[in-house]
């Protein structure tokens, strides 16, 4: 009786998540009239601003995993090892992107940084594309923090660093070829919810004017009918494939086995 | 001046002095271990050795070299540590090459260091393997193998045998020491395990309170501990309390009689005194010893080859072990007899320091 209370819960959850999915999908191949077909995405994948918007949204999304784990890493790890007081401190700062809407976030960069300030990054492309990525580093903290301090807690990293330096490491090393690796799989994680975010984020993209994904998505979905759910369904596509890619990552990392 | 040389090194955390004026020279080549109960201050100075707590006051010089100052990194100080601390993202051969790597050895002379390193620790052909593959001794070894790797000038061992289990324990500390005295590295290693100490060491130094209590070789330290704490710490101790009648022949005035130990005892007549006894010391029956204390049975506990009995003298609780021989069973529980005991046998405790040791 229990099973069968817990195999219809489960239908439940299934059915509620997968329906939309199903109807959305479903709605993508009907744009040719009365039958199925691939037309919506031909049309979406042949679209040049949709490669073009694509590939600068993976560019960035790469930068900012970069700049985020060269700025989470070796603060999370200083703050386990030798500020541990300060945690709170800094887990309360990291979740307030959460709170403060990417909006905000924009607007004040753009007072800050503007042409006529003492550093005008607004000015030159590459200082908005900057200004950008800084911008989603600071939106994917919440997660690239949590999943790297995740990571930390299961090595012991003191006495990790201890030994390292009584073997004569100093602190770039011990990061590098110690602490990093070892927390590859949560940083991997970290890096993926970067990808995740950053491929679908608009407002950032847009107040500061730059060609990213978001945008595209926001204006082909106000202007077509089929190509958006065709867009949609690829993004979904893109998702799953990373977080395949984080399985198959975390299982061909050997050392973790024992820890799972 | 001693190879590695501590000198007047104090350390405290926050009101805490956890190190009170520690001093010790130890010799190159030398075993030596800090024991003492957990909160004694024995890490404490192992790890300004190490270079990862730095002395409020005093320095440390290993060969002549003050490194007081150095980072840990700077030292030439190789470590042990209790939780085994191996990279578990490296292999066993990655992990022991892990310091010549940083050190800058050629690739050629670090994989032949590391090979030798690996025999000597008896597992020539772990190399491949992650350290989550190896058992806890295993382990050990290879952390013992990684902080010989780049030759350090002193090898640090913090309770290395302390998450292993007895009898590996009892193997592996007899192949530590057989690997240091091959190499001859000067070593310190810290134990709160008494025995540990007494086996491998050739010089043990027992702490407590964050001072040295007493320093000296492990048969020193059990037969003729200058303490009560180091009496009672190291080995299992009987005291009686007594007042000195005569200082020239040793003559003291217990509660159940007096005795006559024969040498002379420093101390004025009429000092309060302590004579302690080892479990081994003490012999059941008269006729056995210079000493003769009537006394009753009250403990009898069987531990298999020793069977140690508590006996009662003139309200003092006595401590004694006898080997286990099939034809003669243990005394009854409540019956009288007599203990002997040798007067070369009984330990003058140091009372001034003892009051000390016994806060």
């Amino acid at each position: 009786m229990t099973r069968l209370w817990s195999w219809g819960a489960l239908l439940i959850g299934v059915a509620f998540f997968l329906m939309p999915l199903y109807g959305m999908t479903e709605f993508s191949l009907k744009m040719r009239r009365g039958e199925y077909s691939f037309d919506a995405y031909v049309t979406v994948l042949g679209d040049p601003r949709f490669q073009a918007t694509f590939g600068y949204s993976v560019l960035m999304a790469v930068l900012t995993i970069l700049c985020g784990v060269l700025l989470v890493v070796p603060t999370a790890f200083w703050v386990r090892l030798k500020l541990p007081g300060l945690r709170p401190w800094v887990e309360f700062i990291t979740l307030l992107p959460l709170v403060i809407p990417s909006i905000v976030v924009v607007f004040g960069y753009i007072r800050l940084y503007n042409t006529s300030s003492w550093l005008p990054l607004t000015g030159s492309v590459t200082g908005t594309n900057m200004l950008l990525m800084f911008g989603y580093t600071v939106l994917a903290l919440p997660y690239m923090y949590r999943a790297v301090d995740t990571g930390l807690r299961t090595i012991d990293v003191a006495t990790l660093t201890e030994a390292a330096q009584s073997l004569g490491a100093g602190w770039v090393t011990i990061l590098a070829r110690v602490i990093l690796p070892n927390v590859l799989g949560a940083v991997l994680s970290g890096a993926f919810l970067t990808f995740a975010i950053v491929i679908g984020e608009f407002t950032m993209a847009a107040l500061l004017d730059r060609p990213a994904f978001g945008p595209y998505m926001q204006l082909l979905g106000a202007n077509r009918a089929y190509e958006p759910a065709a867009l949609a369904v690829i993004a979904f596509a893109i998702t799953w494939a990373c977080m395949g890619l984080i399985q198959l990552v975390t299982r061909f990392s050997k050392h973790n086995r024992v820890a799972r | 001046m001693a190879f590695l040389d501590l000198s007047h090194l104090e350390k405290a955390f926050g009101a805490m002095r956890v190190v009170k004026d520690f001093n010790l020279g130890i010799d190159k080549g030398e075993f030596v271990s800090f024991l003492g109960p957990s909160g004694c201050g024995k890490t404490t100075v192992l790890r300004m050795v190490a270079g990862f707590e730095r002395p409020d006051s005093g320095a440390i010089t290993v060969d002549g070299r003050d490194i007081t100052g150095l980072k840990p990194n700077q030292r030439s100080i190789g470590m042990v540590f209790q939780a085994y601390a191996l990279f578990p993202n490296l292999t066993v051969a990655e992990n022991v090459g892990f310091g010549l790597k940083v050190a800058g050895v050629a690739k050629a002379e670090a994989g032949e260091r590391v090979a030798e390193m690996l025999a000597l620790i008896g597992l020539p052909d772990l190399g491949a393997r992650y350290p989550f593959q190896l058992s806890g001794g295993q382990q050990q070894r290879v952390a013992l193998a990684r902080a010989l790797a780049p030759r350090p000038q002193v090898l640090l061992l913090d309770e290395p045998l302390s998450a292993l289990d007895a009898k590996i324990r009892v193997s592996l500390r007899t192949e530590i020491r057989e690997i240091q005295q091959r190499l001859g590295i000067t070593t310190i290693f810290v134990t709160h395990d008494q025995e540990e100490a007494l086996s491998i060491s050739d010089r043990i130094v027992v702490m407590n309170g964050g001072i040295a209590e007493q320093t000296g070789r492990p048969l020193e330290i059990y037969n003729r501990p200058r303490t009560r704490f180091v009496a009672n710490f190291v080995g299992t101790l009987s005291m009686l309390e007594g007042v000195l009648q005569d200082p020239a022949t040793g003559r003291v005035s217990l509660a159940e009689g007096e005795v006559t130990l024969g040498r002379p005892i420093e101390r004025p007549a009429g000092a309060a005194i302590t004579l302690a006894l080892r479990p081994e010391a003490l012999h059941l029956g008269g006729g056995r010893g210079d000493i003769v204390l009537p006394a009753r049975v009250t403990e009898v506990h069987f531990l298999g080859s020793v069977i140690r009995i508590r006996v009662e003298t003139g309200g003092t609780s006595l401590s004694l072990d006898t080997f286990n021989r099939p034809e003669t069973p243990p005394p009854p529980l409540g019956s009288q007899t007599e203990v002997s005991i040798a007067a070369s046998d009984v330990i003058v405790l140091d009372d001034a320091r003892a009051e000390q040791g016994a806060h």
